[in-house]
Parts: structure tokens; sequence; C-alpha cells
């Protein structure tokens, strides 16, 4: 069969949160070009917003950044995957020229169009205590000396970039449930590993023990799966586990 | 977290833009203890800052600190081909360690050596290993780093030394999806204050502050396709611009000499991988169709390696971007596509000699490598060619210098734009980098320049008789209702006849990057100057697509077209003025480093709808008068004359 020379778009479009009814699917159909991916396809888009039927709308609305996985705007929903629109090759997902779906993430507020609310994400990040408590910015001089190996875990768990794509895929994690999800996990450990940040580790382990804590999570590892930095996310939910466990267990000798 | 923004009375002041420059300016505003209003049109977390990788300038190196202070002072003068003033560069020398040391503290996950300390690296247009990384996204860690610290601020309850002061106050507030507008002045031209718009509601708001920092970057917009981010659009340093700040070497814009082509953005791959021993070549025939591993070593020209045995492959960014370029568009050396039957404009970026398990600890992101290209890069080499990815120059700015050669480092003249209570860090001003940047100074003269604002406007608000919350209220409402006028009538025009924005934009970028990026031609200047002009004046009748009361992003980008314009001419400007070549600027026609005549800052303004280029000019800060001129402050370091650019 020939190249494809078309892509067929199908954005789920909304105006606005209590807008419903203007709930819609609205289909779009632009010249193929090599490398397109879903937001470059977008941007085509915009530049001449005529439907398939030949109805000139407002482009679809989405956030972008970077343009080049780093930054986590892009998030939404691909043919039913989560996934960064500026690293998704419209010829991975379409490569016989069946139509792209887009959809918002179905796990945050809706704004518009394929624009959702992330903020909670920042809050939980509050919520862990995800930094180092520095006494300031005057000069103290270096930090504590670390060991390569340890570098190299931290590491590969700091390139989180909020995007949203674990509590998404996510089946515990929902709008009305309290579960804090990976990613934030996640950062509990990161901050955990580190030589000062460890000194709020009981906080950041406790914060986790409570209501949408580290015990909600399923198991059903969707999240390490949909991770576009490869965090070792599973991994971290298991340690920050083992972590609230042992402080649930022992946490009053200490007390 | 939502922001409380009626009947505030706590005096702010406001920094716009949270990058690595704009979250150092709030931190230490916060260790100041002055309240601040961060603004970002995105997420702080997702600036532009994160894309940055290869590493930051300042590791200790276990020499002496003097060795290593004179040895960074000189390599960035040098680097930037003597047009830096020296204060400001011997400053941010001497805060280089102190500032890696910080950032070690806030928990980047620097690279180790074997005993435990910062590692280094080296990067382009060193000599030597000098940047501390992590990874290859270096850029990413520090941000997350700065934002992590601001958040602690953000939960922090305002108080002062009687226990709380102002119910539902913190320190710091983020204002984030909120679009820079413009200044609100009083009547003596002094910031006030600043107008804004959210950009989720659409609401345009005026607010008061004891001064304003903008820290938005540099003005990728201009150039479409290039390493920049979306939200890197320049329309914040036009808008100032507009309203009568000084625009300096605009004419210095740096091209990344590597960067992968793909068809929304140019990707930048990170120096590092040179600096972890990549290789870049072509093949010696010109019209060689074998496949890049199939050529063997006798029959590649590692050109760089040819030209410099001190450099190697990592010769200063702009020399390497320009010589790439003629490899390619003159010489027609690219690599040959066997079918079109044509040199590509592309060089061969090869890592597949290096051992992939050590390059992958030392260059975490590379991964990131693949999903651009579409293939494993250890496989096969990656396609190259140089891709427009920073701006020297920017906002003039002021600095104050002391008796030991640097800066005097609480003074308010510090990062102060010629308009009283603007300040400006990082890459959006002129200062540190001259003609041409090295790899990791970026990020560290973010740093610096950002710690630098704080402390000035510190001291310029302890100088201020009256806060902006003392003024009559109907300065901001009236500068508010001006700001929802202008805006009414973007959303306003009629949709027949309107061109469509993102298709002007398009244009605008093709031309820039056409004609004003790696080399310049007068003749192509002056006609360039008319096309931005035509495209200005059919900026004003663009339409938007868009006619939503709510996220709408056409109102917002047609205001941003329009700064855009007012940006690409000021620079445009620059660029047909200097009549010589030196660092990113270069003319075939006049080639030499000319520093009799031009060993001067290019200084730029914008006068009744013209840019303009000037001499000198005065302003105000905090109460005295001072005099900027285009002289360049060479005093610690005498500049080397040279012949060709090219070096």
């Amino acid at each position: 069969m020939a190249e494809p020379k078309i892509v067929r778009l199908v954005v789920v479009r909304q105006d606005a949160p209590e807008k419903a009814e203007s709930r819609r699917k609205e289909a779009f159909e632009i010249p193929r070009e090599p490398g397109m991916t879903v937001h470059g396809a977008l941007e085509r888009i915009r530049k001449r917003p005529v439907t398939v039927d030949d109805k000139t709308v407002s482009p679809p609305v989405w956030e972008s950044s970077c343009l080049e996985g780093a930054c986590g705007a892009c998030t939404m929903l691909v043919n039913g995957r989560v996934a960064q629109a500026c690293t998704t090759r419209v010829s991975d997902v379409s490569p016989k020229g069946q139509p792209i779906v887009l959809e918002p993430l179905r796990k945050f507020p809706l704004e518009r169009d394929l624009v959702v609310d992330r903020s909670r994400m920042f809050q939980s990040l509050v919520h862990v205590k995800a930094w180092v408590a520095l006494d300031g910015t005057q000069d103290r001089g270096a930090g504590p000396t670390e060991s390569p190996e340890a570098q190299a875990t931290r590491y590969s768990l700091s390139r989180c970039t909020t995007c949203g794509a674990c509590l998404e895929a996510c089946p515990e994690y929902r709008e009305s449930a309290a579960f804090v999800g990976a990613a934030a996990i996640n950062q509990a450990r990161l901050f955990n590993l580190h030589p000062s940040g460890a000194h709020q580790a009981t906080e950041r382990t406790e914060a986790l023990m409570g209501e949408g804590g580290v015990a909600d999570c399923g198991k059903a590892q969707n999240c390490v799966e949909v991770c576009p930095q490869d965090i070792p996310l599973v991994d971290s939910i298991g340690e920050m586990s083992r972590a609230t466990t042992k402080r649930l267990f022992f946490g009053w000798l200490l007390k | 977290m939502s922001v409380r923004l009626e009947g505030s009375r706590v005096r702010r002041v406001a920094v716009v833009g949270g990058g690595v420059a704009g979250l150092m300016a709030t931190l230490e505003l916060a260790q100041l203890g002055v309240p601040v209003d961060v603004f970002s049109v995105v997420p702080v977390r997702r600036s532009h800052s994160v894309v940055a990788q290869g590493g930051v300038s300042g590791a200790r190196s276990g020499a002496s600190t003097d060795v290593e202070v004179k040895s960074l002072f000189e390599g960035t003068i040098r680097g930037g081909e003597d047009l830096a003033h020296r204060p400001h560069v011997l400053g941010m020398a001497r805060a280089a360690a102190g500032i890696v040391d910080l950032f070690d503290r806030m928990g980047v996950p620097f690279h180790r050596t074997s005993e435990g300390h910062v590692d280094r690296r080296r990067l382009g247009g060193h000599l030597e290993p000098r940047a501390a990384f992590a990874g290859a996204t270096t850029g990413q860690h520090l941000l997350y780093a700065l934002d992590e610290q601001a958040r602690r601020f953000e939960v922090e309850p305002l108080r002062d030394a009687r226990g709380p002061r102002a119910a539902g106050e913190t320190l710091v507030r983020k204002l984030e999806r909120w679009d820079f507008i413009a200044l609100v002045r009083d009547d003596a031209g002094v910031c006030v204050g600043l107008i804004a718009q959210d950009l989720v509601s659409m609401a345009v708001r005026a607010f008061p502050y004891d001064a304003v920092i903008l820290a938005t970057g540099g003005p990728g917009g201009l150039c479409g396709k290039s390493a920049y981010s979306t939200t890197s659009s320049g329309a914040a340093a036009a808008a100032v611009v507009r309203q009568g700040a000084v625009y300096a070497n605009g004419e210095f814009i740096q091209s990344h000499p590597t960067a992968l082509r793909a068809p929304d953005k140019w990707r930048v791959v990170s120096d590092a991988l040179r600096g972890e021993g990549a290789r870049l070549w072509v093949p010696t025939a010109k019209a060689d169709a074998r496949a890049p591993h199939e050529i063997p070593e006798k029959e590649r020209d590692y050109f760089f390696e040819r030209a410099s045995a001190a450099y190697g492959n990592l010769p200063p960014a702009d020399a390497a971007a320009r010589a790439i370029f003629r490899l390619c568009v003159h010489e027609g050396r690219g690599v040959f596509d066997a079918t079109t039957q044509e040199n590509e404009h592309a060089v061969y970026l090869d890592l597949t000699n290096l051992s992939e398990r050590h390059v992958r600890t030392r260059l975490g992101g590379v991964e990131g490598l693949e999903k651009v290209a579409g293939f494993d890069p250890f496989a096969s080499p990656l396609k190259v060619f140089p891709a427009v990815s920073y701006s020297m120059g920017g906002l003039w700015v002021d600095y104050e210098s002391d008796a030991s050669g640097g800066v005097a480092e609480t003074s308010p003249r510090n990062q102060a734009t010629n308009i009283p209570g603007l300040y400006a860090a990082g890459e959006v001003e002129y200062q540190f980098h001259g003609a041409s940047r090295l790899g990791g100074n970026a990020l560290l003269a973010c740093a610096y320049a950002g710690q630098l604002a704080a402390r000035a406007v510190g001291a310029y608000r302890d100088a201020m008789e009256r806060s902006a919350l003392d003024l009559p209220k109907s300065i901001f409402d009236k500068a508010q209702k001006s700001g929802e006028d202008a805006y009414r009538e973007l959303v306003d025009r009629k949709a027949e006849g309107g061109e469509n924005p993102y298709v002007l934009h398009d244009e605008l970028a093709e031309v820039m990057q056409r004609d004003c990026t790696i080399e310049r031609d007068d003749a192509k200047l002056d006609a360039l100057l008319g096309t931005l002009a035509e495209i200005g004046e059919r900026a004003q009748k663009a339409s938007s697509p868009d006619s939503a009361t709510r996220l709408n992003a056409g109102g917002p980008l047609l205001r941003r077209l329009a700064d855009m314009v007012v940006l690409a001419r000021v620079i445009t400007k620059s660029a047909r003025q200097r009549a010589e070549s030196r660092g990113a600027h270069f003319k075939p026609a006049s080639p030499r480093r000319d520093d009799a005549a031009w060993l001067k800052s290019t200084l730029a303004r914008w006068k009744d709808g013209e840019p303009e280029i000037v001499s000198g000019f005065e302003y105000a800060c905090a109460g005295k008068t001072v005099k900027a001129t285009s002289a360049v402050d060479t005093g610690s370091l005498a500049p080397r004359a040279t012949g060709e650019s090219d070096g």
C-alpha cells in the first residue's frame, strides 16, 4: 500500500467545563509530512482551521512549550493512550493512514479542548515537601559529597517533568479520590535519598501514610509503562511503601 | 494556588519569567524578605531553561580559586571577542563556584567524581573542563531546584517581626499562565507596576509593584524553527523597548552548531556529546553515497580536528556554526543523500565510537535524541546543522564597578535598565557574553544576574520615598482600562480579509532566519527592514481565528506578533549598522574584526515607530543621573588584536 499522504485528526473538543453541551468531535485533514508529530499536525490545523465538512472553526487549543519532550506541557490522549504530542510521530500512531483521535486527559479538570488543569500535581509536591530545606542562599560552601552510584540513582528519579502521564494511566488516581499518585511518591523518595533532604525523611514518609498515601496504590504498574522519562516509578512506590510500613511498626519506638 | 488580587497592602516586586534567572532572583528576594509575585506564561517548571543541557560553568577543579576565577574570566572575555564589560564578567567568574555550591546544596544531582565531589566537563569554546553537569539535562535540574525552593516560600506565610502580618499572604506568589503586556509608569516615567493578562479567563489587570525584574528569555519567536520553546517569543522585551528601554547588541544571535532538524523544532544536541568524545565529520568525497559506517576513517574529513588541535571538536559555537554553514551551503560538502542526489545541509555527529554504557551514564537525556531522530544514535551518526538558540544581545542593563575590578554587589544600578524601576536578568539582557557565548555560561550568567538583580532591587526599594501602593489608584485603573481596550480591539477585528496570525508569524520567522542569522549582507538587511515594516502593518490587520472568551490563543498571539516585529526591526537595524565581523555577527563583505571602529556596544531604541541606533543616553537610578555610552569597559583585560573573526 502506498505511503498515506493525508493525516486525519479527530479532536474531542469542549468550549468550557460548564458547557457540556459543547462537547463535540471535529475532524481535520492535512497533508502528511515526513517526521510530522501530533504537535506539528495541530500547528498545521490552526493555520487553516477548516474541518472535513468545510466548516471554519476556531482552532483546537492545547499546551506546548519545549517541543522536545523535556517540559511535560503537551500531555494528551492520542488514540486513547497518554502521550506527549511533541514526540509522538504521526507515522507511529497512524502507519496506514488511520484517523488519529486526540482527547484531553480525563483525570484532571477540563479547561477547554485539550487543555486541563494540572495544578493538583504541583500541590502534591507541597504535600510531600519536595525540596531540600535550605538554610538560605548565603555561601556555605559545597553540599555533602555523594557517591557516583547514589548520584546515578537520584538522577534517574529526578527527571520528572510533572507531565501527568502516570496519573492519567493509574486506575486509582481520580479527581474524586485522595490518592496522590506515582509522581509525588517518587518525589518523596528522591528527596529522602538526598543527604540533606533526608533530614525531613520522616515528614515525607508520614505524609504518605495518611489518606491518599502510598497504601492506595493498586499495583497496576501502568505508571512505569507510560512514563516518558523512564523513571523507575514502581521501585519508588515499593521503597516508600517499605518506609511507611517501617514507620508504622517502629515509629512509636522513636517517640 | 489561587492568588488574592484585591485589596492587598503588601509591597511587592514582580519577577516576569520563571526560568533560572527569574527564579534565582525570586529566591534571593525572598532571602532579603522582599515579597515577590512571579509571572509566567507556563507553570515555571516548564520554562525554557529546562532544555539547557551541557552544564553550568563554575565547578571547582582543585586549583586555587584565583586561578579558576582568572581562567573563567579570561576565557569568557576572549570567547566573547572582547565585547563584554570586564567588571560584570569578573563578578560572574568570582561568583561561579558559590553558585554551583548553592545548586549542589539544593539537591541538583550533579555528576560525581569517584571521591564524591562535583565532576567537570568541557563545553564549547573552553580549553579546559569547567562545567558541573547532571547528565545532559543540567538546565532541567537547576530549574527544578529553584522551582522547589520557590515553592517553599509559596507556602510560608508572610510575617514580620511582630508575627503573621497579612492573612492569606505569602512571601512568594506565582501567577502562572499570565502574559506580561506592558509596564505601568508614573508621570515621571518610573516603572510602578505592570499590566498582564490571565491566559485562561482572558482578564486583563494592572498591578502595582515597587520594581519589576524582566527575566523572559530570548527572542526565539522571531526565528520560528529554532532551538527555542514556544514561550520564548521575545514579546516582553519588545514591549518595554516600545516603552523606551534601550536594546543592546541585538545583532549577536547565536546558532548552536549541532541541532537535529525535526519538523517542528530544531533540537540542540549538546556540546556535552562532543565533550564525551563524539566527533563531527563529512565524507571527504563530495558525492559519497555510502552509509556512514561503510566509509573508512581515511575517507572522512574530521574538519574541526583538522582546524585546531586545542579546540578539537569543541571550538566556540559561532565559529563552529559558521564553519558548518560554509561547508554545507557554500562548499556543498554536506552529507550526500542518495535518493535526492544532493548534498544536504547536514554534517555527521558521530557517537558510534563511544562506549554506550559510559556515555549513557554521563549523558542522561540522550535517549531523548532517539525520539527526535527516530533511530539509535549509537548505531548510526546523527545528522546535524546549526540552529538559532541564544541571544547574547538584549535589554541594556547597567552595573556599578568597584575598586577590585568587579561589580559592587549591592548597588541599585546592577541589572537596571534605563527605565527606572525596571530591571532585567538572564538571556533577556545583554551582559556577560559579548559577541559570542561559551557553553555552560548561559546557566551561570542567568543565575548570577538573577542574584544581582534581586540585591539591586532590594537597595532600590530601600531608597524609595514612596511605594507603588501609595500612588493614586487612578494610574492603575487607567492602565488596566487601556490594556482591556487594546485586547478588545485585537479580538474584535473582523475575520474577513484578516490574515491568519500563525501564517504571518511563519513569514516573519522565515525572512529573519534566511537574512539575519549566520551570514549577513547589507543589501539583504536593507530589504529585510522594508519587509519587516510591511509585515508589521499586516500584523495590525491580522485577525484571530479564535473568538473564544476562554483560553483564547489567537488574541495574545496578535499582540505578541506586533511586539515580535518591533524587536525584529531593532535587531535587523543593529545588524545593518555593525560593519565588521565579530563572534556571532558575520558579514562576508567585512569579514574582519575591527576594534578601532567597532569595539563598542550597539545601542538601539524605538522612536516614533522606527528603530534607531544611538551612541549614548542618560537615565536615572535611585536619584542619580547616569550617563551611558557605547564604550566597552576593557580596563582589566585589554582586547587581544586579531585578524579574521573566525580564529
